[in-house]
């Protein structure tokens, strides 16, 4: 017994594999979509690249300083010209790429990870819990967040791990609070009471059918994160409190251009602040195609 | 409402009091070391420490905070040696005269690009729209503040050297507000006014650059909704004007959400200060709590990270009456 | 009054052009009520939407001439439009609620439209809108000028929207399904009200329903469109009586009504016959007083008082009752989908109220009762491919795995008529019909003894309804289940059902054999729904 009158004209049709039905189908499918995606994943593919293959392929070692080439204008040796002692602004620009990406990445999975759990509890299981998860979060957020970063890094020292740590820690709240939203709106909807039918406890019906319907909006969080926590780890070297010279970051190597711009050497501070830009830029544009990937209804 | 508000609030303070206490403890630097200055011995250091009640058992000396807290005592900043509070209350306003330019400046420009964008959406406005705002939320604010300056004081001269709130040849108004737009005014002196003016203009800009991604993103999503709700069906449907549906209906529908963005952004970018005031110059709470954290002055930054978590909760206090006025399904009792 | 030719209206997708409507004509006298009637995608709604001009952007009328008492509604100016628009020609949509501007007051949204048509200023505005709410029959109209939607009732909502559409005396009033979401008894309220003021007034009024009932109570003539296309038309009487269009006759048959039966529902061609469902004498289910009481905002709220009644094995009980019945909380209780306060519930002997809701997953008598839901958009996990979905039971239950189960979902996918190819798609990829069946499909994959079924075709196509009763009738014979059939749709209960409770208010206030209770009511508030519940005229051949 089927359907009889044809409702929607592609229904009707049984179609044979299409190509929208495999993950990598649905991915494609989703990067021709939209050009900005398209874009977006290129730019991300290429600064992966740097990251990873960056330091091998760099002209100049990034830490060898020439004194005698120092403080020159970009020119074919030296794409983005030389730094004060003589380094080799290109290549301290890609290798910093590797550090900047480690830290962004490992701080926001740190904080999504955490952010899900507390968001997810709170969000489903409301009452007591839920009103003391707020209260530490609000507690959090009453820090100005970047003040907090820095005590942070400035009380429990002045490592990468920490600058991560205290990266994910102002994170926390942003993720918490999107995931209990929208744990919440589904604690009692259809599918999650025909789980528990279908004999899921609590547990399972969270974390199994609740949660990962969270997921799209939260990558477009994700991946506005990313590039704030570059913006974050750079701010703070920036300040003297993150990375420590003569580490390649981008932060640092706008911090020691900024001396030099005001009398004419430009491409010191310009360099790094472009590509620490572009690398953001990506992240944010990166958002909308993330959550279209992870979105089944997105699938045609 | 209110009553409540604050009694929610009152553990979010006491976290904060307590946090700030241990992290400030936690700093690397010895304040009573700093206090004595380099040429000190290990004797008069120890005096010093003493002196500043440094040697106690920590619980002992988190209470004596607290008991000085309620007296309205801050406790005294190392490095001004002035009592924490008038530091503050000297610094305070030229950050909060900075961040409420920038806002103005951003929703100014922000929310105007939102409309326009919701309105035409998919056209290539609304594309534009939204690779600017990326744009601008992409950079640093420390690197757009040095791009700027490079650009329009040393390249095209136009913008005054980046030192701070007033150029050395005018005086500071007398003291009303702090605000010095507002002293100004008030004191009539229209030169000193243009003055200030001049010198708020590139930070913020630069601030107000990275604020308005996420109000021009709020007030695009907002609006769209909005726009496309059964409510605005039925006010085109009964043949209400344009202007009417657009702004009568839809936009005050869709402040709601901005609002709650708005004082997000505020309370973050009075955070994010820090950095603009590095590089302008700018003699605000940012750049005060990053000097003392340098040194460790414990008084200090705990002083300053009180006085933004209360600023945060009254912030709130704020957004939550706004959200009842112009929302009636929120009462106010 | 209005004349429509030749009309065709087409979309721009990102799939292509679609036709929503290809060519259609009619025409509404002065004074007349049309009703156009059809299921969804008919393009009955992007109809109305083109007399008005008020297409979504990618929409466009293609061909063919609108005009409305000679005037071109197709090539007017966008100004000339925004004055015919609540002047001439109103409109009222469904969902109510959601139709009136949340954050501002009820009367100063008829106020707007008032000023906007010059038809009051601002120092009398006041008075007018008043008057207009007391034109709807709203009790004191002086202090629901100042009321917000959200402190209003479905059908209050309704009135204020059909006072702002009302405000300017139009000479056209276009309700599209007006009475979608509303109680039977608010129904019944809102069309008499439309009904007498258009009367009042000599207004005409165009009836966009799927509701075959309705628009013959209510309309002088009616036009039946499928896919963008008027099949037939004509005054409501010979229509349903005799109808001359195959799609017409179908229709019609599906239309649950007296006199009906469930075989009758489908087309000829289909009317397998009917298995009987033996009902045996035992109690499977048996509910004790039970209670459910929860914190309100002003106090204590008692949604179930009390209740007592039984399912036989093999029965089949309609609980009926409006929103606020206490129906659907039953129900999730019963399902051990939420707690009692009080009182129990035995099936088979045994009280499966003790163990808490949240504990009731790995109770041994989990699998003997099942629910189909309502929404079975909202009750499917979005991320969840058909097959899943069928099988997360099995799975979790049962314990199948890999090709047992494979198998098992496929037998389902048979039994329930879902084509296997299906299967690997995700929800928004199928249609409400086939939407339903998966639900049903995973309700039944343990083969229950007790299904709760709640108002599982409220949002389904009536013929599309007409295909899943007759599947729940057929599972249930095969099967030998019981089911609890929660509805507010008396002609539905009526067919399926051997017994039913009517509910109000929390409490069962009158049971009894279904063709018994609704033939011949004796409480009050029955009587009053079964009156309230249009029927079509009966049809003249028989339907076997």
């Amino acid at each position: 017994m089927a359907d009889g009158t044809a409702t929607a004209p592609a229904a009707t049709a049984a179609p044979a594999k299409r190509r929208g039905d495999t993950a990598l189908g649905h991915i494609a499918y989703v990067l021709r979509d939209n050009p900005v995606t398209l874009i977006a994943f290129a730019m991300l593919a290429f600064f992966l690249g740097c990251a990873i293959f960056g330091p091998l392929l760099v002209p100049f070692d990034p830490l060898a300083s020439n004194a005698a080439r120092a403080l020159e204008p970009p020119s074919w040796d030296h794409w983005f010209g030389t730094d004060s002692v003589g380094r080799d602004v290109f290549s301290r620009v890609i290798v910093a790429t590797r550090l900047d990406l480690t830290i962004s990445v490992a701080a926001v999975a740190l904080s999504f990870a955490i952010g899900s759990v507390l968001g997810s509890i709170a969000g489903y299981w409301g009452g007591w819990i839920d009103a003391v998860l707020n209260r530490c979060l609000d507690t959090i957020m009453a820090f100005p967040l970047f003040v907090l970063a820095m005590g942070v890094v400035a009380a429990l020292g002045n490592t990468i791990e920490n600058i991560i740590y205290a990266t994910a820690i102002i994170n926390i709240p942003f993720y918490a609070r999107l995931v209990r939203a929208e744990v919440n709106i589904r604690r009692h909807a259809g599918f999650a009471q025909a789980a528990r039918i279908a004999g899921n406890g609590d547990l399972r019906v969270l974390a199994v059918h609740i949660f990962p319907n969270a997921l799209p909006p939260m990558m477009v969080q994700v991946s506005l994160n990313l590039g704030w926590a570059i913006l974050n780890a750079a701010g703070l070297s920036f300040i003297g409190l993150g990375v420590r010279p003569p580490t390649p970051e981008w932060g640092i190597m706008v911090a020691e251009g900024a001396n030099f711009i005001v009398s004419g050497e430009w491409w010191l501070a310009l360099f790094p602040g472009l590509w620490l830009m572009l690398a953001v830029f990506t992240f944010n544009l990166l958002g909308d195609g993330l959550r279209d990937i992870v979105d089944p209804r997105k699938r045609t | 409402m209110i009553l409540g508000r604050v009694a929610q609030a009152l553990p979010v303070v006491a976290g904060v009091v307590v946090i700030s206490f241990l992290l400030t403890r936690a700093l690397p630097g010895d304040p009573a070391a700093y206090f004595a200055g380099p040429a000190a011995d290990a004797a008069s250091i120890a005096e010093i420490r003493e002196a500043l009640g440094l040697d106690k058992p920590l619980i002992q000396q988190f209470f004596l905070y607290v008991g000085d807290l309620a007296r309205g005592d801050f406790g005294t900043a190392i490095s001004t040696g002035q009592p924490v509070a008038a530091d503050l209350a000297a610094r305070l306003p030229a950050s909060l005269e900075l961040t409420l330019c920038a806002l103005l400046l951003s929703c100014a420009v922000a929310v105007p690009l939102g409309v326009l964008a919701a309105t035409r959406p998919g056209t290539w406005v609304d594309h534009l729209c939204r690779v600017l705002v990326t744009a601008g939320v992409s950079m640093p604010t420390f690197f757009t503040g040095i791009v700027l300056i490079y650009v329009f004081y040393y390249l095209a001269g136009i913008a005054p050297s980046p030192l701070g709130r007033l150029d050395f040849i005018y005086i500071e108004p007398p003291h009303v507000t702090g605000f010095y737009l507002i002293d100004a005014a008030i004191a009539g002196d229209f030169a000193t006014w243009l003055g200030a003016l001049k010198q708020l203009v590139l930070p913020a800009t630069t601030l107000a650059l990275f604020t308005l991604a996420p109000i021009a993103r709020m007030t695009r999503a907002a609006m769209l909704s909005a726009l496309s709700a059964d409510f605005v069906r039925t006010a085109r449907a009964a043949g209400l004007g344009r202007r009417k549906v657009l702004y009568g209906y839809a936009l005050r529908n869709a402040l709601l959400p901005v609002v709650t963005t708005l004082g997000m952004v505020f309370s973050f970018t009075l955070g994010a200060n820090v950095l603009v005031e590095k590089v302008f110059a700018w003699p605000g709470i940012g750049s005060y709590a990053v000097e003392a954290l340098v040194v460790s002055d414990y008084a200090a930054v705990q002083g300053f990270v009180l006085a933004m978590a209360l600023l945060f909760v009254l912030l709130n206090l704020l957004i939550d009456i706004a959200y009842a006025l112009i929302d009636p399904r929120i009462g106010l009792s | 009054m209005l004349s429509v030719k030749d009309l065709s209206v087409a979309f721009r997708t990102r799939k292509g052009e679609v036709n929503a409507v290809c060519g259609i004509s009619f025409d509404i006298a002065r004074g007349e009520t049309l009703g156009i009637v059809g299921e969804s995608g008919s393009g009955k709604s992007v109809t109305s939407y083109a007399v008005m001009r008020i297409l979504d952007a990618g929409g466009e009328i293609r061909t063919g001439e609108v005009s409305y008492g000679g005037m071109d509604l197709r090539r007017a100016a966008d100004r000339a439009m925004r004055d015919i628009r609540g002047r001439e020609i109103s409109m009222i949509f469904q969902n109510p609620r959601a139709a009136l501007n949340p954050i501002r007051k009820v009367g100063h949204q008829i106020e707007d439209v008032l000023i906007r048509h010059a038809q009051a200023t601002r120092q009398d505005a006041r008075e007018k809108a008043i008057k207009a709410l007391e034109t709807v029959r709203i009790n004191d109209a002086a202090a629901r000028y100042d009321a917000f939607s959200f402190e209003l009732s479905g059908g209050m909502c309704q009135r204020v929207v059909i006072a702002i559409a009302l405000a300017c005396n139009p000479r056209l009033l276009i309700a599209d399904e007006p009475t979608t979401g509303l109680d039977i008894t608010t129904q019944k309220a809102v069309m008499d009200l439309v009904r007498d003021l258009t009367a009042e007034r000599g207004m005409s009024m165009m009836l966009i329903t799927h509701d075959l009932g309705l628009a013959s109570k209510y309309c002088d003539r009616i036009v039946v469109m499928k896919d963008g296309e008027i099949v037939e038309q004509g005054d409501p009487q010979r229509l349903f009586s005799a109808p001359q269009h195959l799609y017409t006759r179908r229709l019609v048959d599906a239309t649950p009504r007296i006199g009906a039966s469930i075989r009758g529902l489908l087309p000829p061609e289909a009317r397998t016959p009917e298995l009987p469902h033996v009902v045996h004498d035992r109690p499977l289910l048996e509910v004790v007083n039970l209670v459910k009481t929860y914190r309100g905002k002003v106090g204590p709220v008692q949604a179930v008082k009390g209740i007592s009644f039984q399912i036989r094995a093999g029965q089949s009980l309609g609980l009926v009752g409006e929103s606020g019945s206490g129906k659907s909380t039953t129900s999730e209780m019963i399902a051990r989908l939420q707690d009692a306060s009080s009182g129990n519930i035995l099936f088979d002997g045994q009280d499966i109220a003790a163990t808490p809701a949240a504990r009731f997953a790995t109770h041994a008598r989990r699998r003997d009762i099942q629910m189909v839901f309502q929404d079975a958009t909202d009750s499917l996990n979005p991320r969840d491919t058909a097959a899943s979905a069928i099988a997360e039971p099995l799975a979790r239950i049962a314990g199948l795995r890999r090709g047992k189960l494979r198998a098992r979902v496929a037998e389902l996918a048979d039994l329930v008529g879902l084509p296997q190819p299906l299967l690997s798609r995700y929800p928004h990829q199928l249609s409400g019909g086939q939407k339903a069946r998966v639900g049903i499909a995973r309700a039944i994959a343990l083969e229950p003894k007790l299904l709760i079924l709640d108002e599982p075709t409220a949002a389904l196509d009536v013929s599309i309804q007409a295909l899943v009763l007759n599947l729940l009738v057929d599972l249930r014979a095969k099967l030998g289940m019981s089911y609890l059939f929660v509805s507010h749709d008396l002609n539905v209960v009526r067919l399926l059902c051997d017994e039913v409770l009517v509910m109000k208010s929390g409490e069962i206030i009158d049971s009894g054999p279904a063709a018994e209770v609704m033939a011949s009511p004796r409480h009050a508030y029955t009587r009053a729904l079964v009156e309230a519940a249009p029927q079509p005229p009966a049809r003249a051949a028989a339907a076997a």
